[in-house]
Formats: structure tokens, sequence, C-alpha cells
């Protein structure tokens, strides 16, 4: 980005915008809004919290294990629906549904299925990402050019080499829904623990806001946010890194 | 000079042997080819192929020459007829072929090295043993020294040229392919076709492959079967007697090669637009 002739760094509108959360802050228009300064500071009582570090370890814990299994799922589901097109007339109109659904409204039958626990959440991670892996995952092995099989195939590949070579000419289109799928996944877990709200961050921000505790209130969200984008670019530069394949497809 | 215009009449038999007393190492018996939406594609198609010799399929698009290719290759079932290879039907996919494609179908994520060997890869091969046969193809094809690089940093002709490689070093005895210059530029065509005249003499296996240039037919081909189109059918088997050996420079002003394209011409250009 360029203003007035001069290179300004992407995250600099970032700091616009927290200046003017701070000068919003100060003028003390809102209890609900406090200045960006005091979230800095609540962040470090926050985060040496031991509620903080018990909270961490279980949300850390049925994200990771929802988005796992997402993953396995997602990318079996996709592979499938890409490569036997009876499964696919019978699956796609569901998954676009579920991709497309308020899942928020389904966490309650999650919660009187799985107990109000870390099951219900898992679930509810599961089921904000596997879609949109699935539908990418899908799109990739559309995608993935119709010569290659043939060339496996012709040079006499095993069932099991042709999947192999499918999943890894999907891969960007992989990758690309995984990484929709991990922001995806942490709205999941917030949203799960919320509505759960005994167990995790959820517990956490219930604490705070009936505290009117705001500036922990939103020193959490920070640090959400900040984990969700952090995870969200990892997986942008591992796709970048495999960008080769973009070029094979195209050239 | 011979000139053998020979109109091949429907159902007939394979045209007779070449001069060169080589028994056919395909035959292509009655093969008709209807897609499922009741698209004739081919329609009694007999042909044989010598071995050791270079054939071409050239016709108009639309002709069938791709689909009789893959029928030969195995990768599509004809609806009638039957194609042996070394005196065996083809049922599917087998050793003794190796396929070129026309968008080169290598794998992105492998460096030249392990494209060139994947044929060898798939069919089990130690990798010592595979990297140090893909490394001799991949220097005969004229890539030394881009052993390590990637498909996408290569050219349109230099990925042919890997492609060509990965089907050489399976040491099948018929080589097919299917438009393999067309996604390369002109001056890279050129020197790609002359080496592949030298190529064909160093190694001694059978090629076929389709064009839709008649210039690269005439150029390259000891045989050149011309389809005609909806449905595709033989409409002529050509056999242009070229010297190739001692100069390559040579072939196009050779005038046997210029009236063999002449003569090919006047026949397709009703076919034209």
């Amino acid at each position: 980005m360029t203003v007035w002739g001069v290179r300004v760094p992407r995250m600099a509108s970032l700091a616009i915008w927290l200046v003017v959360w701070e000068i919003v802050g100060q003028l003390d228009l809102l209890m609900l809004f406090p200045p960006f300064s005091a979230v800095v500071m609540a962040m470090g009582d926050v985060v040496t919290s031991a509620s903080f570090a018990e909270a961490a370890r279980i949300t850390l814990g049925a994200y990771a294990a929802g988005l796992g299994l997402a993953i396995v799922a997602g990318v079996g589901l996709g592979l499938l629906m890409g490569l036997v097109p009876a499964a696919d007339r019978l699956l796609n109109m569901w998954v676009n549904i579920f991709l497309s659904a308020p899942l928020s409204a389904l966490v309650p039958v999650i919660m009187i299925l799985f107990g109000l626990g870390t099951p219900t959440v898992i679930v509810t991670v599961f089921m904000f990402a596997v879609w949109i892996i699935a539908l990418d995952t899908r799109a990739g092995v559309l995608h993935a050019p119709p010569s290659l099989m043939e060339m496996a195939r012709a040079f006499g590949a095993s069932r099991l080499q042709r999947l192999r070579i499918i999943a890894l000419a999907a891969l960007p289109e992989i990758l690309a829904g995984v990484r929709l799928g991990v922001i995806r996944g942490v709205k999941g877990v917030v949203i799960g623990q919320l509505l759960v709200s005994i167990i995790g961050v959820g517990a956490l921000f219930q604490l705070y806001s009936q505290n009117f505790l705001m500036a922990h209130f939103w020193a959490l969200i920070v640090l959400i946010f900040a984990f969700a984008l952090t995870l969200a670019d990892l997986v942008g530069r591992l796709e970048t890194r495999l960008e080769y394949y973009a070029g094979a497809r195209h050239g | 000079m011979t000139l053998a215009l020979d109109k091949v009449p429907d159902g007939a038999n394979p045209p007779a042997a070449t001069p060169a007393a080589s028994p056919p190492i395909i035959t292509v018996e009655g093969v008709s080819k209807t897609y499922d939406g009741g698209v004739t594609a081919l329609s009694g198609i007999d042909l044989a192929f010598p071995a050791g010799k270079l054939a071409a399929l050239l016709g108009p698009s639309g002709c069938g020459k791709t689909t009789l290719l893959k029928i030969v290759a195995g990768l599509l079932a004809p609806s009638a007829g039957r194609v042996t290879v070394k005196g065996r039907p083809v049922t599917g996919p087998g050793p003794e072929r190796a396929f070129v494609f026309q968008d080169f179908a290598l794998l992105p994520w492998a460096t030249v090295l392990r494209n060139a060997a994947f044929g060898l890869e798939l069919a089990g091969m130690a990798r010592r043993q595979r990297e140090e046969k893909a490394r001799h193809y991949v220097a005969e094809v004229g890539l030394a020294g881009f052993e390590d690089k990637y498909p996408h940093e290569l050219s349109g002709g230099m990925r042919q040229r890997v492609g060509l490689a990965r089907a050489l070093a399976v040491d099948a005895d018929v080589l097919l392919m299917d438009e393999p210059f067309s996604a390369v530029d002109e001056q890279n065509r050129r020197k790609f076709q002359e080496d592949l005249i030298r190529l064909r003499e160093l190694e001694n296996k059978t090629f076929l492959f389709v064009t839709h240039s008649i210039e690269e037919a005439v150029y390259l081909a000891d045989r050149i079967v011309l389809l005609s189109p909806h449905p595709g059918r033989v409409s002529q088997v050509i056999d242009p007697d070229i010297p190739r050996s001692d100069d390559v420079e040579a072939i196009r002003r050779d005038p046997v090669y210029l009236d063999i394209v002449d003569a090919i011409w006047r026949g397709l250009r009703r076919y034209a637009e």
C-alpha cells in the first residue's frame, strides 16, 4: 500500500484503528469499551493467571482434537466426493447445507447428545471446520489434470498409488480448505465453550463479563484473534511454498 | 520414390506389408468407438504398423486420432473390434507400451529425475537402479544438468523431453505419442523433431504418434495414416520414402517431402473451414 507516494506497511492500518480505539476508550463513553492500553495491561494479568493456563490447556486440547478429526474426515469425504460421482450426488447438497447453515443453533443439540463438557466442544469444532475442508478437497480432486490419472494408469499404477497421486495433485486446494477450517475451528471452539460456558475460555469469558472486567474480556478476545490469525498464516505460508503446483497446472 | 497412395476400402484387411518385410507389431482389426452420448468417433478401422518404424496418425480435428491412440494404449476400450500388440490382444495398459502426453502429465511436485524415473518407480524398481537409468535417458533427450529442476522451471519443450525420457526409460517396445509437440513453441518444436529422428535411430522402438500437422507427419513418419472425420475412418495410408539418416536439415527441401505435403493438403483442404 502506498500513501502519497510513501510505502506504508500493511500493519499500519491496524495501528490507526488501535489509536482510534485508544481515543474512544479514553473518552469513557462506554463502560464496555476500555482504552486499548488498559486491554494491553490486562493481557499480562490474563496470561499469567492460573485459570487462563487451565482454560488454554482445555481449549487447545479440544481445538486440536476437533480440527484433527475434521481434517481427516474432511479430506476423506472430499476425496470420496471427487472420485465417486454417485457419492457426490448423494452428499454434495448436504455438505453445502452444513457449510452455510448457522451451526451455532446446532450446538444445544450437540450438547444434549454429548453432555456439558469437552466432547461437545470437540464436536462443535469438527462441525465448524469439516465441511469447507471436504468441499475444497473435492474441488482439488476435480481440478487435478485428467492426463495425470491417465499417465498413472498407462504406467501401471495400482489403485493406492493413483489415490496418492490424486491427493498430492489436490494438495493446494486441500491446504486452502484446511486454512479456512483452522479459522472456522476457532469460531467453533469459542462458540462451543461459550454455550457450554463452564469450561475453557468460555468459562473465562463468563467470569470476566460477570465481574465487569472488560479490559480482561477484550484482552482474551484479542488473544484468540491473534491465535486464529497466526495459525491461518502458518497454513498460508505452507500454501505459498507449494505455489509451484499452480505454475505446473496453468503453464 | 514409392508413393503408396493406396485407398483402403471399408472392412478390408490391413494394408499390404511395407517393402521392408518387418512383421506388424501393432494390428488394429475392425475397431469402432461410439461414446456414451451416441457420437461415433471411429468406425471400422483396420491398420497394421511394422516394428521399428515411426507411424503418424494424421487428420483434421474430430477424426478420432487421439481416440485410436488411446485405444491402442489400453486407456479406452473399443466398442467393437480388437487391437493386438506383439501378438497379444490389448485389454488395458501394459509394460510393452509407453505413452507420451500432449500436456506432458508430469508430477509438479517431483524433480526431472524423479519424473523420468516415475514409470520405473511404479514398476517397483529400486531407487538407485531407476535413478541411474532415468539419468541416462534424461541425458539422451538432451536435459543433462536439469535433473534436479522442477517441471515449472522448464519450458514446454523441455517438459515434453522429460515426458519422452519417462516413456523411454520403461523399455517399452512401442511409444505412443499424443500430439507431443503441439504445446511446444515453433523453434523448439523443430529442434525436438530433429532430435526425435536421431533418437529413433538410437533406440530400436516402434513409434506411433498423433498429429494435426501435415509437415510434422511427413517430416517424421515412415507411414502416415490419414483419417477422415465424422465418423473417423482411414482414408489413406502413405509410406513416404524420404532419406532421413544423413542430414535432417535436407528433409524439408527434399522434393518427395514437398510433393507428399502438397498431396495430403489437397486431400485435407475440404475439411478446413
